[in-house]
């Protein structure tokens, strides 16, 4: 009997990967809220990992005609030990009859249905949908992302991108080459020898045979020797080869610079403060997933506000009193130094507790009014407060009005609003 | 380390699985087993996971049910509360048998002996498989099957055909012929009349639906022929002949998840059987080895120590319990039977005195080949296998407050409890009993069925109420499921287009 064995461990890898996306498509309604609710317990530097989901096993049931657990049931069991025929026993209370006979599903008795999805299925969850509003204006910059087009031809490459055509077209334009003196030498040997041939028919007399033959067998050889030469040359030698090439080029793509205003005055509270940075936190998350090109610039602020790294801008615990315009100066200012707003698409988040120097407001009003927003694509204030009609939030009241496109104000309570804000706030818009 | 065993070590190699096939294949020949050819592969536990999800096909058509079945076996098992099997193993010809890489050169060669000659020779042997299923045709089947739906996938939608798949699959188990032989499937086959199938298909369809007016006269219509004639048991069957708006591709789908749980269904009815007798010819084949010498004391008791794991069967109480393991009764009947030809005692010869003291290997082939697991229980097993497992035999009826204990593991019980355990595995007892009653074929279009009750035992209720939901996506009319206890009706369930309805006068 003939025997197979065959080592199928290096092929047929995630065969089940096609039916675990349909798995997750399903169910994407659960996994979303799931994730959601997962962001605001988490803690801010443990945001990016996957996560368990538990989806009512209700609803990923597959319903089949089943027995329940009414009437009279027969049942036999292995192990006993003390009973008897014709006792009565107790019904074991608790546990649901433990459906009928042995036909349980392999330990299927959970309330719910746990999975695990990766860091990636993670992130794509959280992020499905949203998007930078407004971003048009593209530009060409030499670190930019490059598009791939043809280039012609090259003599070497990968084995790959051979360009079989073009190769043997060479291929045959030096075999022509190469072979033609060769053929034209054999050609006049050829019309020799014919007529030496012809000579000797026509003299007849053996008295210049022996010469002829000598001539012959000389022209003969020769003949050999010239055709052995055509022969060895290569049909396809490696000097013909020749590969497609491609060339980048660059293309042109959309640059975007978000702002990251922060207010750490002496009056954000610990959990203020935490709010803000998870608010944040999740903001740079979605850029670096969905926009690798985006730029991102850290601003906080107290009296005074300064450019700080990612490091900073999140753990940093400096603090003072609270002048909001300072942040919308340094904005501005770094705009007019870096960002030429005809090819940047310029976004800002600033997130505060609304409080502010009482002269402040209506100058940051002023500032974001007729600096920043008419240069900006989108422009999106947080105010964590459990309070109404803090300064701030009033002065900025009119913006809204005047630039509806491009400027929203939302108000956070809780850490769990986090996130709806931040979806409202980044919503795929239909346009 | 003598020279004579078959091979050393743990660690497995080609070389010596193939060493090992071979010994265990002479063996086994000698024993009078006859298999397909065997075909080995090594796997990865990913991939037996994937092998998991997919019921045990080599290849399946995509569904979600099968991603959630591989998140939920990946989870188990990356928490170690679960181990994969060692083995899967594939009703086809060659026999494909999975081996996991991690396993140990003893577990290899239990493995081989369990499936490549157990399980090869049981699906070759027994007579479920040999009636109902077509060993060399189920791989290109399900190919076909695969590149069918995904072509359906691609013309109609994949949700359209995600929608039809859960709908069938809700009525699996109702998609058998229990009774009737059905041809042995055939890709090729399937190919070539696939397409003349579909325009007859819905000719017939077509025909069953006329709604031309017969008589112009006028004149009285013969009284409505009742249709379904008889009561249909296989509502996939039905479903697939007979709905009035489905599609041929829709038809040509139900089909394919009818044929693979007809392909499975012998192996839902043999399952104490089909393991009891791998386990037995593992345990058999590798003590010969030992016997002659070819293997050692460690690679003995190794194997030794799985095995007992293998047949554990914990008591009703203890953790772990999870029903009667199949392996344990299977192997303990098996080895009953050897016992009982090759040693009777008094009460063997007054049980069995067919074959207490006959041939035990022509016995046991004898009962592989012609029985399944309700018969199989009915006809062997014996006192002796009672008295092991302490079985005992219970009454549970929610009219009553305490349970009763019928019958023990005593002389007056065994008849008791091998009857009671017998119908424990009998699929027509433990499935509910759902039939096509009729259609309404002039009025409303609408589908009745009947679920006829066992003693008092319901349906569960949701469940049902779904199962209906999804038939009616297929009948597109009115469906009616009534539940009768003898002439006595205790519930239905109806779906309409707008509605779900379900009355229960029980609950």
């Amino acid at each position: 009997m003939a025997l197979l064995i065959i080592d199928r461990r290096p092929n047929g890898r995630h065969k089940s990967a096609v039916n675990r996306q349909r798995f997750l498509n399903r169910y994407r309604q659960h996994i979303r809220e799931a994730v959601a609710d997962a962001v605001s317990a988490r803690s801010i530097t443990d945001i990016e990992r996957g996560e368990e989901i538990s989806i009512p096993r209700k609803d990923v049931s597959e319903p089949i005609f089943r027995h329940g657990a009414s009437g009279r049931q027969s049942r036999v069991l292995p192990g006993n030990e003390e009973f008897h025929a014709g006792d009565r026993i107790e019904r074991p209370s608790g546990g649901s009859g433990g459906g009928s006979g042995g036909a349980s599903d392999s330990g299927e008795d959970m309330d719910s249905f746990v999975f695990e999805i990766s860091r990636d299925e993670f992130l794509d969850a959280l992020f499905e949908d949203l998007a930078l509003p407004n971003l048009v204006k593209k530009r060409l910059r030499h670190t930019d992302s490059v598009k791939y087009v043809r280039g012609g031809f090259q003599r070497h490459g990968f084995p790959a991108r051979l360009n079989v055509l073009r190769s043997l077209r060479t291929a045959h334009g030096r075999r022509i080459a190469l072979a033609g003196k060769l053929r034209r030498q054999i050609q006049q040997l050829e019309n020799e020898l014919a007529e030496v041939e012809a000579e000797e028919e026509n003299t007849g007399a053996n008295v210049v045979a022996f010469r002829h033959q000598a001539q012959v067998r000389a022209l003969t050889g020769e003949l050999e020797r010239l055709q052995r030469r055509l022969h060895h040359i290569p049909f396809l030698d490696e000097q013909d080869l020749r590969y497609s090439t491609l060339i980048e080029q660059p293309s042109p793509s959309r640059c975007a610079v978000m702002f990251c205003l922060m207010d750490v005055s002496g009056s954000m509270t610990q959990s203020i403060k935490d709010i803000a940075k998870r608010f944040f936190v999740l903001l740079y998350m979605f850029l670096r997933r969905h926009y690798e090109k985006t730029e991102v610039v850290f601003i906080r602020h107290h009296t005074q506000a300064s450019e700080v790294d990612e490091q900073t801008f999140f753990y940093s615990r400096e603090t003072g009193g609270t002048v909001v315009s300072s942040a919308l100066k340094l904005m501005k200012e770094i705009i007019d130094q870096r960002y030429p707003r005809e090819d940047w698409n310029i976004y800002g988040a600033q997130a505060s507790d609304g409080d502010n120097w009482s002269h402040d407001s209506p100058l940051c009003e002023k500032i974001l009014g007729e600096d920043i927003l008419p240069c900006s694509q989108y422009f999106a204030y947080v105010e964590i407060t459990r309070e109404e009609g803090r300064p701030l939030w009033q002065s900025y009241l009119p913006l809204a009005g005047r630039y509806q496109e491009r400027f929203a104000m939302k108000h956070i309570q809780e850490v769990q609003e986090i996130f709806p804000v931040f979806r409202g706030l980044f919503e795929r818009r239909q346009d | 380390m003598s020279g004579g065993y078959i091979a050393d070590g743990s660690e497995w190699t080609i070389e010596a699985l193939e060493a090992y096939e071979r010994e265990l294949g002479h063996l086994a020949r000698g024993y009078g087993l006859d298999t397909y050819p065997n075909q080995i592969e090594i796997i990865t536990s990913e991939q037996m996971m994937d092998a998991y999800s997919s019921t045990g096909m080599p290849l399946g058509y995509h569904h979600w049910s099968f991603g959630k079945q591989f998140l939920a076996t990946d989870q188990l098992y990356r928490r170690g509360y679960m181990g994969l099997a060692y083995e899967l193993v594939i009703n086809s010809n060659p026999c494909i048998a999975y081996l996991m890489e991690d396993n140990s050169l003893t577990m290899q060669a239990l493995v081989i002996a369990h499936a490549c000659y157990g399980h090869n020779s049981f699906f070759k042997g027994n007579y479920l498989f040999r009636t109902w299923t077509d060993a060399s045709a189920i791989v290109d089947y399900l190919l076909f099957a695969k590149r069918y739906v995904s072509q359906c996938e691609e013309r109609y939608g994949a949700d359209r055909v995600e929608a039809l798949l859960d709908a069938c699959h809700a009525l699996m188990n109702c998609g058998v012929d229990r009774y009737r032989r059905a041809k042995p499937i055939s890709a090729a086959e399937e190919k070539r009349r696939q397409t003349e199938r579909e325009e007859y298909l819905q000719r017939q369809v077509n025909d069953l639906w006329r709604t031309i007016p017969k008589s112009p006269a006028g004149q009285d219509e013969a009284p409505e022929e009742p249709f379904p004639k008889e009561p249909q048991e296989n509502l996939l069957y039905f479903i697939e002949k007979n709905a009035p708006l489905l599609e041929p591709w829709e038809r040509e789908i139900v089909r394919i998840v009818r044929k693979v749980a007809q392909y499975f269904y012998p192996q839902r009815q043999t399952k104490v059987m089909n393991e009891g007798w791998a386990t037995f010819w593992h345990y058999t084949l590798l003590n010969a080895l030992y016997t002659e010498g070819k293997v050692s004391d460690g690679f003995m008791l190794e194997f030794l120590q799985s095995h007992t794991g293998v047949v554990r069967q914990p008591g009703f109480r203890e953790p772990g319990y999870n029903g009667i393991n199949p392996y344990t009764l299977g192997f303990a009947v098996f080895s009953d039977i050897r016992r009982i030809c090759e040693t009777p005692t008094a009460e063997d010869r007054d049980w069995f005195p067919d074959i207490a003291g006959s041939d035990w290997l022509e016995t046991l082939h004898e009962a592989m080949h012609n029985y399944k697991d309700e018969s199989f229980i009915l006809q062997y097993l014996s006192p002796k296998v009672i008295r092991d497992l302490r079985l005992f035999h219970i009454i549970d009826d929610d009219a009553e407050d305490t349970i009763e204990v019928r019958a023990i593991h005593d002389e007056l019980g065994y008849q008791s409890v091998r009857e009671a355990l017998a119908a424990q595995y009998n699929l027509s007892q433990t499935e509910p009993d759902v039939q096509v009653e009729r259609v309404n074929l002039r009025g409303d279009r609408s589908l009745t069925l009947r679920h006829r009750q066992h003693d008092r035992i319901a349906l569960e209720r949701e469940a049902a109420a779904e199962v209906v939901k999804h038939l009616h996506r297929l009948w597109r009319f009115d469906v009616r499921l009534e539940s009768f206890d003898g002439s006595q009706t205790t519930g239905a369930v109806v779906c309409t287009d707008d509605k779900l309805t379900v009355d229960s006068e029980a609950a």
